[in-house]
């Protein structure tokens, strides 16, 4: 067990930079989840964590030793691959004592700790299998199982469920969830699955063009996006993004979306904006649920309208509605019983308590 | 289809019917349609394998003037003489000390080339495969020269650090090392080039695996790269012990079984008894000894081969 930091690391691969400085402290037991699109250097900056390539620039510590130098098998780390990455010629067994092995243990310490690892992965019957004879999850089971009889300082996971089919793959989240509740192992884990990232993490990264977008709790990530990419990356179905501009309309600020269509914004919002300047490009961010069909009584902050619906995609407890705004589309989720049929009218309400407002140039949340 | 011929048949009569349809039904079967398709090349192999490999256990039985049957007699006469064993140790001595160093030197030289980064590899590749793709007789009359005991290359350069002359092809041992060595700069770019195609078919991954999991180098070759290796490495193997034991080119030409028959092997013996010695039976016999041998080592190395299989 032990923490992890990274220190201004860079990666470059001849002329192209993979990872541009990146600064971020892992702390013991924690589980940090590295999310991003592909090719945002996630994977590689979990690989330099492993040791497997080598970095361009900046240090790498874990448990407060510089490790930039020091090969993989010196690190005391265990890694989980995409593809399980298990030795076909070895049966589950030898695959998992493979590394106590090499580091010669005594036999009875080698099988106590197989042992152990098979029954809290549920694999104990499968022991003897050679992984060809295994399904795609029972391998990551036993990739897994090979990560933890190591007892590593450090778990590092490359987009592990990647393989598996949905079903699958919502079953081992819970159980890699589980693991780590036992373990407690400090881990880092890779994926470009925004769900997973929001399910397992303690605190996730988001990272976009090799650099770090935001670290913070999944629930401060959905809540307080520190940009436009991290809005728009958490969650699903995504942030809407209408353009519109700040006014002072009879001395309450406004946001206007369209010729026609202006809100008043909640007290608490409209201090926070004042100093906005007036002739900016602005976005209004709302999330689909803070775009629902209008309740009869009207609440402080929440603006009615109407929308012409495009298109509904009932999903069984709530109904997802799109419509356009000004040529932008428009998502929000309504009750299944509220009405909302392709092509027809309905009256919305948007909740302005949680909107956000993001600077179109820069893409910065104000 | 089916329907089709079967209203046909219905409307000229029950028994044609049955006839034809069943023929066409019989063509329609993948496994006889395939059988019809590789008729050609079973006819080929027939005519061009099968009949001389009978015809010459035919010819083993028959006397020196090929008229009268006798059975295991050339079989008896052979075991009786010294040469033969002489040739049997040294068939074997031959194709195995060839084989394990041209295994060797292709299993290292493959690492190398497979290092090599990509867009020089196949220059590598082409250089490395020139021994391979030169017609064997041809190089081996240079290797002729280079051995050469007064003149040659090698002794020149030798007699530089006071070394020699070393009788390349004149001594018994030598001339064994000799061909060998020849056996195996022609034979080692066949290896390099089946293992190079192996060790790129291991995912990277595995090695990468072993690496975090505290494997060193030599540790990542032993429990990774050879046992990913292993049915390519019997493969390559066995077919190459085959293509060594019956090698007749390299032995010919750079010493012609000499000095004093040191470097025969059953091919050249054949040769030099059936049609050098005209008793084309008992060369016959000779080189059907080879047909044991070789079975017995087909059957070792590919029981473990398909008990594998399906490991990967």
């Amino acid at each position: 067990m032990a923490d992890v930091t990274l220190r201004k690391v860079v990666k470059r691969y001849d002329d192209v930079e993979a990872v541009r400085g990146i600064d971020l402290d892992i702390a013991d037991h924690e589980f940090v989840v590295l999310v991003g699109p592909s090719g945002c250097g996630k994977s590689t900056t979990l690989r330099m964590i492993a040791g497997l390539e080598d970095i361009s620039d900046g240090d790498i510590m874990i448990g407060g030793d510089v490790v930039n130098d020091v090969p993989p098998k010196d690190r005391d780390i265990a890694m989980v691959f995409q593809n399980y990455a298990l030795y076909p010629h070895m049966t589950v067994a030898e695959n998992m004592s493979f590394g106590l092995r090499l580091k010669h243990y005594p036999k009875a310490e080698i099988k106590a700790r197989v042992t152990e690892a098979a029954r809290m992965l549920d694999i104990t019957d499968l022991i003897d299998r050679k992984p060809k004879q295994l399904s795609g999850g029972q391998r990551q089971r036993v990739a897994m199982g090979r990560a933890i009889v190591r007892n590593p300082k450090v778990f590092l996971f490359d987009e592990p469920l990647s393989n598996l089919d949905a079903k699958l793959r919502v079953q081992m989240r819970i159980e890699i969830k589980k693991v780590h509740q036992k373990v407690r192992t400090t881990t880092v884990y890779v994926t470009h699955d925004q769900v997973e990232a929001m399910t397992l993490a303690d605190r996730v990264v988001v990272m976009n063009h090799g650099r770090i977008e935001q670290i913070g709790t999944p629930h401060e990530l959905y809540h307080n996006p520190a940009t436009r990419f991290v809005a728009s990356f958490i969650g699903s179905p995504a942030m809407n993004f209408v353009p519109c501009r700040i006014e002072d309309v009879g001395g309450k600020l406004h946001a206007r979306l369209t010729d026609r269509l202006a809100f008043p914004l909640p007290p608490s919002r409209a201090t926070r904006y004042q100093a906005v300047p007036r002739t900016d490009k602005l976005l209004l961010g709302i999330r689909p649920e803070h775009v629902a069909e209008a309740s009869p009584h009207a609440e402080p902050g929440i603006e009615p309208f109407d929308a012409m619906l495009d298109v509904t995609e009932p999903m069984g407890m709530e109904t997802l509605v799109y419509f356009t705004l000004e040529g932008t589309q428009i998502c929000g989720r309504v009750n299944p019983n509220a009405g909302a049929q392709d092509g027809g009218p309905l009256r919305m309400a948007v909740d302005l308590n949680n909107m956000h407002l993001l600077n179109e140039v820069t893409g910065a949340v104000l | 289809m089916a329907d089709v011929a079967f209203q046909q048949g219905a409307v000229s009569g029950a028994a044609r019917t049955a006839k034809r349809s069943s023929l066409r039904r019989a063509l329609k079967r993948k496994s006889s349609a395939a059988f019809l398709m590789t008729l050609p090349l079973i006819l080929l192999i027939g005519v061009l394998v099968i009949y001389p490999a009978l015809y010459s256990l035919h010819l083993a039985t028959l006397n020196k003037s090929m008229a009268k049957f006798v059975g295991f007699g050339n079989f008896e006469f052979l075991f009786k003489r010294e040469t033969f064993w002489l040739v049997v140790k040294q068939s074997c001595i031959f194709a195995i000390s060839a084989v394990i160093f041209k295994a060797l030197i292709g299993f290292i030289v493959a690492h190398f080339v497979h290092n090599v980064p990509a867009n020089k590899q196949r220059k590598w590749r082409g250089m490395l495969l020139v021994p391979w793709v030169i017609p064997p007789a041809m190089s081996t009359l240079a290797w002729l020269w280079l051995f050469d005991p007064s003149y040659s290359a090698f002794n020149y350069t030798l007699s530089f650090f006071g070394i020699g002359p070393i009788p390349w092809t004149g001594d018994a041992m030598w001339a064994r090392f000799s061909v060998i060595l020849v056996n195996v700069w022609y034979g080692a770019p066949f290896f390099m080039i089946m293992y190079l195609a192996a060790l790129k078919s291991v995912p990277e991954q595995l090695y990468e695996a072993a690496a975090i999991d505290g494997a060193n180098w030599w540790q990542r070759i032993w429990y990774v790269t050879l046992p990913m290796m292993r049915n390519i490495i019997a493969i390559t193997t066995l077919f190459s012990l085959i293509v060594t034991f019956a090698n007749f080119d390299i032995v010919r030409i750079l010493t012609a079984g000499g000095p004093l028959d040191h470097t025969h092997i059953f091919a050249t013996w054949a040769f030099r008894v059936g049609i050098e010695g005209s008793d084309i039976p008992l060369g016959a016999s000779v080189s059907l000894f080879m047909v044991p041998i070789l079975a017995v080592a087909a059957i070792f190395i590919l029981r473990d081969v398909s008990k594998r299989g399906n490991e990967a």
